[in-house]
């Protein structure tokens, strides 16, 4: 008898349990949709990192406006299809506050549409221009990486300071490639610099002296290479086979270490715009971006034992540009998304970001700066 | 004073009329050195077909993958021991033990089957050893340092790499190398001879099964001898194989597949004709070539240039 009305308050007390318990705030779900495996990885992989490693920070001071945040993660593999099913997922099943990602241009465009009409902020990592323009039609979109018209701008920029108008370019095949093609020939009058010669190569191919043969003929004065992986690397070796003196600038495809590496002696004295992330120890201290970057690069040295990549900093300014607007706003989804159009002045890892209704980006081509390899090393060019 | 003035006029376009020529004579003569690397690994490559086809008839796909490893290896040995003769050999050998060993896994269990077979497992094989490379170096390109220095020599208007010189002396000598071992020694004339009459050299006492062996050892390591000498100019990555095996293969036929001679003919004409077609015509209608000249020759000459009865 005793056992059975023991058992029965012991009950009684387990089901009341959560309402006189002190009751656990509901978390703030954020979801993330990467290229973690596949061709993109080196994309992916560093943008999920950073994004684990910021929410497990905000919860260790105790979240954002005293509720933990819980990160949803999926991979997409760079496919289309997949990371349309994972934006459906983080909406219906985790119902996610907010998106950040994709990580690639294309499969942020096949996701904009979905996040547009269930009126939810996506925050993409992707380069590509089309993704938040017009800003009017991509009321919940927003970007934070570079674009490669920032790039572009940037490397005429450089290139009237020092009264080199007549320019090679040579890109790749790839999107990548014919949208930075696009740019820098539409750019071009601006800066009163002539386009000369224009070539094109395959993204696998592995002699480019034909091409840089062509270029060689003409009055360009550098050669403006743009392309990603192991090619740009190829047309630095055979610029040098060619005994080519003239400048060679590569985009910022190529501003990584493995470019370093894999152009060895052939890289020594090229010109590219990089973020500032590659080289923030020797930026002056007046910069805003120094501690930012330090920071950054310090946190994820410890926790993955791995220098920071710009790619990951794409993550890393998503997620404190949205925490920003959640601080302010709260989780309704109109006031956030009203709050993440107002950023302004928050200094990134990518660059200091100015958002406004027609601008969901919010970067100026200072985002970019020019360096110089300078015995195996990223230096800064000016 | 009408005649004088046109004939101080006349020869002033000239120089320029001359300069273009000069210009446009040393274009011609970059993208023939160009072209002539390039074709001297695809001409290794077409001999490694060649070889294997004359001793069993049928293509080895996975031809391609030996030049794959063939750099990947040499890199990766050399980041162990820094001393590129040993990373040369080492790799080489590395890659002729590889080519017995999917001989003796892959194509031996089966080798009564028909070609089509056993072409349908080299297909495979290759798959799986990009797979595998893919698994053990990752997706990233990696560097070869030069044999000799990156500083450029000029020869005439054309400027060139060491490694160019490399490239076609060290195939050269291959290429010389493998012809008298099949012209002199009792081994290459038994090879020759299972080429010509598998039936009638076996009833001589060759025995078949070992030659066959043999030919996958050359030709892996004439494969592998071509990835190591293209990988401080192309970069070392898992992928690069397939290109230069249907390169290579796209050369075999040009020549007459068998034929050694026709081998190395196809495979400088190739490469010529890819870097005249990129430099005159357009860049991106480079790989175009190689596959528009296969089916040309297919329907037009399908023994190809040097081979014999179709």
């Amino acid at each position: 008898m005793n056992g059975r009305l023991a058992s029965l308050v012991l009950a009684a007390l387990v089901l009341a349990g959560p309402a006189w318990a002190q009751n656990p705030p509901e978390p703030y779900v954020i979801g993330g949709i990467f290229s973690i495996t596949g061709p993109a990885s080196y994309l992916g992989e560093p943008e999920r990192n950073t994004l684990q490693m910021l929410v497990s920070e905000y919860n260790a001071k105790g979240g954002i406006k005293g509720r933990p945040l819980k990160v949803v993660i999926y991979d997409d593999e760079g496919d289309v299809t997949k990371a349309r099913l994972h934006a459906e997922k983080l909406i219906q099943k985790d119902k996610a506050l907010a998106i950040i990602g994709p990580s690639l241009t294309h499969t942020s465009m096949a996701v904009l549409p979905i996040t547009q009409k269930a009126r939810v902020p996506l925050i993409s990592c992707a380069a590509g221009i089309e993704i938040t323009h017009p800003a009017a039609e991509r009321q919940w979109v927003f970007k934070t990486a570079q674009t490669d018209a920032m790039a572009v701008n940037r490397i005429y920029q450089y290139l009237k300071k020092h009264n080199l108008s007549q320019v090679a370019i040579l890109t790749v095949s790839t999107g990548f490639g014919v949208s930075g093609r696009k740019q820098l020939t539409e750019q071009a009058p601006q800066f009163g610099i002539k386009v000369v010669a224009d070539e094109v190569f395959g993204e696998k191919d592995t002699d480019m002296t034909p091409q840089l043969t062509k270029i060689r003929n003409t009055p360009a004065q550098a050669v403006i290479c743009w392309g990603t992986g192991p090619a740009p690397a190829i047309v630095a070796k055979n610029l040098k086979q060619l005994g080519m003196k003239i400048p060679l600038i590569q985009s910022h495809g190529a501003a990584s270490k493995k470019f370093i590496e894999l152009a060895g002696d052939a890289g020594e004295g090229i010109l590219l715009p990089a973020g500032k992330l590659v080289i923030y120890p020797s930026l002056p201290d007046a910069d805003p971006q120094k501690a930012v970057l330090a920071r950054y690069d310090e946190a994820y040295r410890r926790a993955f034992n791995a220098p920071a990549s710009s790619f990951g900093g794409y993550a890393y300014d998503a997620m404190k540009i949205l925490a920003q607007a959640l601080e302010q706003a709260g989780p309704d989804p109109d006031k956030l998304r009203a709050a993440i159009e107002n950023t302004k002045n928050y200094v990134g890892v990518s660059g200091v970001f100015n958002m406004s209704p027609e601008d969901h980006n919010g970067l100026s081509p200072e985002a970019f700066v020019m360096v110089k390899i300078d015995k195996g090393e990223f230096k800064l060019a000016e | 004073m009408w005649g004088r003035g046109r004939g101080l006029a006349a020869p002033a376009p000239s120089p320029a009329g001359v300069h273009d020529t000069v210009e446009t004579l040393a274009a011609l003569f970059q993208y023939l050195i160009s072209g002539l690397t390039n074709g001297a690994i695809y001409a290794l490559i077409a001999l490694g077909f060649g070889i294997i086809f004359n001793a069993t008839h049928i293509i080895n796909f996975a031809q391609g993958e030996f030049v794959m490893l063939g750099a990947l290896m040499a890199i990766s040995l050399y980041q162990a021991v820094p001393w590129l003769p040993a990373a040369f050999v080492g790799a080489t050998l590395a890659v002729t033990l590889l080519g017995l060993v999917f001989e003796r896994l892959a194509l031996r269990p089966v080798r009564d089957r028909s070609p089509l077979t056993l072409i349908i497992i080299t297909v495979g094989g290759a798959v799986l050893l990009k797979g595998l490379a893919m698994l053990w170096w990752g997706k990233e390109a990696y560097n070869l340092p030069p044999f000799s220095g990156a500083q450029p020599l000029h020869l005439g208007p054309a400027t060139l790499l060491p490694q160019n010189l490399w490239v076609l002396g060290v195939a050269a000598l291959l290429l010389a190398g493998l012809e008298a071992f099949f012209r002199l020694t009792l081994t290459g004339k038994a090879m020759r001879a299972c080429a010509y009459n598998p039936v009638a050299a076996r009833l001589v006492g060759i025995p078949a099964a070992r030659m066959v062996q043999l030919s996958f050892a050359l030709s892996a390591a004439l494969g592998a001898a071509g990835g190591i000498l293209i990988a401080p100019l192309t970069l070392g990555v898992y992928d690069m194989g397939t290109m230069l095996g249907l390169k290579g293969f796209s050369a075999a036929i040009l020549g007459g597949l068998g034929s050694s001679l026709g081998g190395v003919l196809g495979g400088l004409l190739l490469g010529v004709a890819e870097s005249l077609a990129s430099g005159l015509i357009s860049s991106g209608y480079r790989d175009a070539v190689a596959f528009f000249i296969l089916l040309v020759v297919l329907f037009v000459r399908p023994q190809g240039l040097l081979g014999g009865k179709p």
